[in-house]
């Protein structure tokens, strides 16, 4: 036997193997997918539609970060798509100065409001808040993740609803607007948007302490508790941190529709978590970076823009998203198996 | 003698790496109490896992009065009359005692349960033996003691002929082991076999009839009980040769105190309040000091360990660093203190299995790597793994390498490598050479014998007593949360470790006395 084990402290094992393939199984899956749709839709690959595809998926991409975090912890949050409508409307508000100059729109009333500046910095203190409430109710009280946020789903779309009154507010000023709907040069600006987030998330995953604590917690939490880790805090983080994504991508979405409503990120928990987790991050947490979240967040975002460029009705859309989460998470609970046995 | 009621024969069962039982076989006639007894891990966990039909063994025979027969499920062997009561009770907390004694063979029809004929049941089988059990109580409302006796009237009600109880006595009082007994004693005189595990060997001599020892897996004696004595028993049970190739630990040089413990206690949990998991502990621990603690499975060694660094609370008690009262309520005031602790249970407690070498090594160290205070320095980082992957001669193809796919022996270098890291003032090694191979034992002993030389203060818990005896300057013994004995390592042996281990702190007196 121990000479087996010799053995496979010299060479990397088969489980390395596994390991390499599902690094770069979302990547390869992308290009397969991309080369399918170019081929059926020479449409697919012009440039503008390319961009199109980024901009759409740069919201989900703001969302998509946070969650990573919070799933290498093993966590879950469900309550980004609420908690992004609810942040959407503070900043709409904040910026036309008030809940009375809703549809007001024209030079003359970029007087009265308080401008794009606050109404982001609203957004993300909402966002915050609603992150921070959440990672202590999970923290102090022990509750799930899963039933807290779950919770907080219900209570910030309340929260949405309550506060606008249900309807929407549109018509924000040209420089808020231009957070959603302008480009630098060609690149629209969400786009940059996600992509500045994502080297940061990665810088702060990868090179900095506070990640190998992510990872830490994620991977064992005992282990790291007894490692002398405050497993609780690092844990409270995770929720704060999808908060500020939450806000940021609550800003960015109204910017782009050039409006804020209350049923605003219906469903986009689990399109968010689809992209986190086919891009390798995995939900029993310790396993994942942000890289593979962006890969999944394209990928996703190429299939649903491919499938209407193909015509496809929008229901075997959403079956298709279901199908795929689940099948991300049979490749991953069957890769966790072989890194038991192994 | 008549004709055994059970007899096994040639029983072996092999576990990967390990053969748990070999050619073991085991009489109990009808109205006996049998003990059976060993150290840990001699076998006896497996052989009651067979009898209760929860595992197959790989080769040998069974026989019910001298028909030969097979447990395939834990169903099968209570029909055929042989009941395991656990440790862990079976119960369902939130029914009551007539609902958990027939529990999946409730009596009615149909999908209907017949309530009344339960309770009246239950009752005729509880005053048959004097259990005292009221039917509707609620098992939630009952102490340890009763919930044992709900048990008992549940493996009575099936009919059964020969009760196994596992530790039956542990998390009794002494007034509960006395009524405990009397219904033993009167199940004996109703004609059923009992079988009793117990590391508490006074009372084999008290209620037992026969034993059989196991050792290693092999059966390495039995006998009546009366022909016999404790010290013969626990010849038995320690009886091999101290392993050769253990070195002993060069003479140490001792220094100042390093760890103080002073009255450390800890309850149980608010229902079983008998149970007290640490019990007035004190201790010292020298610089450069390895002091070994013996004791069985459950005797409070790890929970001893846990409360001194901080991972689970206690009651009462201090504990002392260099001298100074040192408030320790959480795994990081241990680690500020300088008290570092490698965990019994390597896989579940101290790796992140699917992360590399060099995260996992670098784990509790991150402070004396940071750059800027946000980053961790890589290449500082890379040094330093390079230089314990050097020192303590730990094989990997790489840093980066999936711990998961390193040896036993070299995962547990890596968690020291972890606190030498810290350059604690005090170790404590639960279990340091669990499951890793003899070779790699030798290393990480000769790695604590270095650290020692260093003049960190060790305290090295072991279930393996040659082990505790190789590398131990002082070994204390703990049985039930108390320490029952100190010896120093020139008059410490294998037969007077067990004995410290397995009698009450008086009766180890007695012995000593003798």
């Amino acid at each position: 036997m121990s000479e087996a084990t010799r053995a496979e402290d010299a060479a990397p094992g088969r489980a390395d193997l596994i390991g390499l393939l599902a690094r770069f199984a979302p990547l390869v899956f992308l290009i397969v997918l991309m080369v399918g749709f170019s081929i059926f839709q020479p449409r697919f690959l012009s440039p503008f539609n390319l961009f199109n595809v980024m901009r759409q998926v740069s919201v989900y991409g703001l969302l998509a970060i946070g969650m990573t975090f919070v799933i290498l912890t093993a966590g879950i949050d469900l309550s980004i798509g609420s908690l992004l409508a609810f942040a959407g409307l503070v900043a709409a508000a904040v910026d036309k100065g008030g809940l009375s100059n809703r549809f007001s729109v024209g030079a003359g009333q970029d007087a009265l409001g308080y401008g794009w500046p606050l109404a982001a910095l609203a957004a993300v203190a909402v966002g915050l808040a609603g992150g921070w409430l959440q990672g202590q109710a999970i923290t102090r009280f022990k509750v799930p993740p899963f039933v807290v946020t779950l919770g907080g789903m219900s209570v910030f779309r309340g929260a949405a609803l309550l506060f606008a009154g249900g309807g929407p507010i549109s018509g924000f000023d040209p420089k808020y607007v231009w957070w959603g709907q302008g480009k630098i040069g060609p690149v629209p600006v969400p786009v940059i948007i996600f992509i500045a987030f994502a080297v940061l998330a990665h810088i702060a995953l990868r090179y900095a302490r506070y990640g190998r604590q992510v990872y830490a917690v994620g991977g064992n939490s005992e282990a790291a508790r007894l490692a002398g880790l405050n497993v609780l805090r690092v844990i409270g983080s995770v929720y704060v941190i999808m908060g500020f994504f939450a806000g940021l991508g609550g800003f960015v979405l109204s910017a782009r529709l050039n409006s804020a409503e209350a049923v605003a990120g219906t469903g986009y928990e689990l399109t968010v978590i689809a992209s986190v987790v086919i891009g390798g991050t995995s939900l029993f947490g310790g396993v994942g970076t942000i890289f593979g979240t962006v890969i999944g967040t394209i990928l996703i975002g190429v299939l649903l823009n491919g499938l209407v460029l193909m015509e496809v009705s929008p229901y075997i859309q959403q079956i298709i998203i279901g199908v795929i989460i689940v099948l991300a998470v049979a490749f991953d609970t069957f890769a966790k198996s072989r890194r038991r046995t192994a | 003698m008549t004709e055994p009621f059970l007899r096994m024969l040639g029983i072996s069962k092999r576990f990967p790496g390990v053969q748990a039982l070999d050619n073991v076989g085991l009489e109990v006639a009808s109205g006996e109490v049998h003990a059976l007894l060993g150290e840990n891990g001699a076998g006896k966990s497996t052989l009651l896992k067979i009898l209760s039909g929860a595992q197959q063994p790989d080769a040998g025979s069974i026989s019910l009065d001298g028909r030969p027969t097979s447990f395939a499920s834990p169903q099968e062997a209570q029909r055929l009359g042989v009941v395991t009561i656990y440790q862990e009770f079976t119960l369902a907390p939130n029914m009551s005692v007539a609902e958990n004694v027939f529990i999946g063979r409730e009596p009615g029809a149909g999908p209907f349960v017949n309530g009344r004929k339960m309770a009246a049941d239950t009752l005729a089988i509880t005053d048959r033996i004097g259990l005292g059990l009221k039917p509707h109580a609620l098992v939630r409302d009952l102490s340890v003691a009763e919930q044992q006796m709900v048990e008992i009237a549940r493996a009575l009600s099936m009919q059964s002929r020969l009760i196994v109880m596992d530790e039956p006595t542990s998390a009794l009082s002494a007034a509960e082991v006395e009524k405990l007994f009397r219904i033993v004693r009167d199940l004996k005189a109703h004609g059923l076999g009992i079988i009793f595990v117990t590391h508490r060997l006074e009372e084999v001599m008290q209620i037992c009839d026969r034993y059989t020892v196991l050792r290693d897996g092999r059966k390495v004696g039995a006998g009546r009980i009366s022909d016999t004595d404790i010290d013969g028993i626990i010849r038995l049970m320690v009886g091999r040769q101290v392993d050769a190739l253990f070195a002993h630990r060069p003479k140490a040089r001792t220094g100042t105190v390093a760890l103080s413990v002073r009255g450390l206690s800890r309850r149980g949990k608010a229902q079983d309040h008998n149970a007290t998991v640490l019990d007035n502990v004190s201790l010292e621990v020298r610089r450069g000091e390895i002091l070994g603690v013996a004791g069985l499975v459950g005797a409070g060694r790890t929970e001893l360990a846990r409360a001194v660094f901080g991972a689970d609370p206690f009651d009462s008690g201090r504990v002392l660093i260099d001298g100074e009262p040192a408030a320790i309520s959480s795994p990081q005031d241990a680690i500020r203190h300088g008290v570092g602790l490698v965990p019994e249970d390597r896989k579940q407690q101290a790796l992140f299995l699917a992360l590399g070498v060099r995260f996992n090594l670098s784990m509790a160290a991150h402070e004396r790597l940071l750059r800027g205070r946000i980053f961790i320095d890589e290449a500082a980082e890379r040094r330093m793994v390079e230089e314990y992957r050097k020192t303590l001669n730990i094989r990997m193809a790489s840093q980066d390498q999936t711990i998961a796919n390193l040896s036993g022996g070299n995962q547990q270098k890596v968690v020291l490598a972890r606190w030498l890291a810290l350059q604690p003032k005090v170790l404590i090694v639960d279990e340091p050479t669990r499951g890793i191979d003899i070779g790699a034992k030798v290393e990480v002993h000769n790695l604590l014998f270095e650290m020692a030389q260093r003049g960190i203060a060790i305290i090295a818990i072991s279930s393996e007593l040659a082990e505790v005896l190789a590398i131990s300057d002082r070994i204390v013994t703990m049985r039930e949360g108390r320490i029952t004995g100190e010896v120093d390592r020139e008059s410490a042996s294998e037969e007077r470790l067990m004995t410290m281990m397995t009698l009450s702190g008086k009766a180890a007196w007695a012995g000593d006395a003798v």
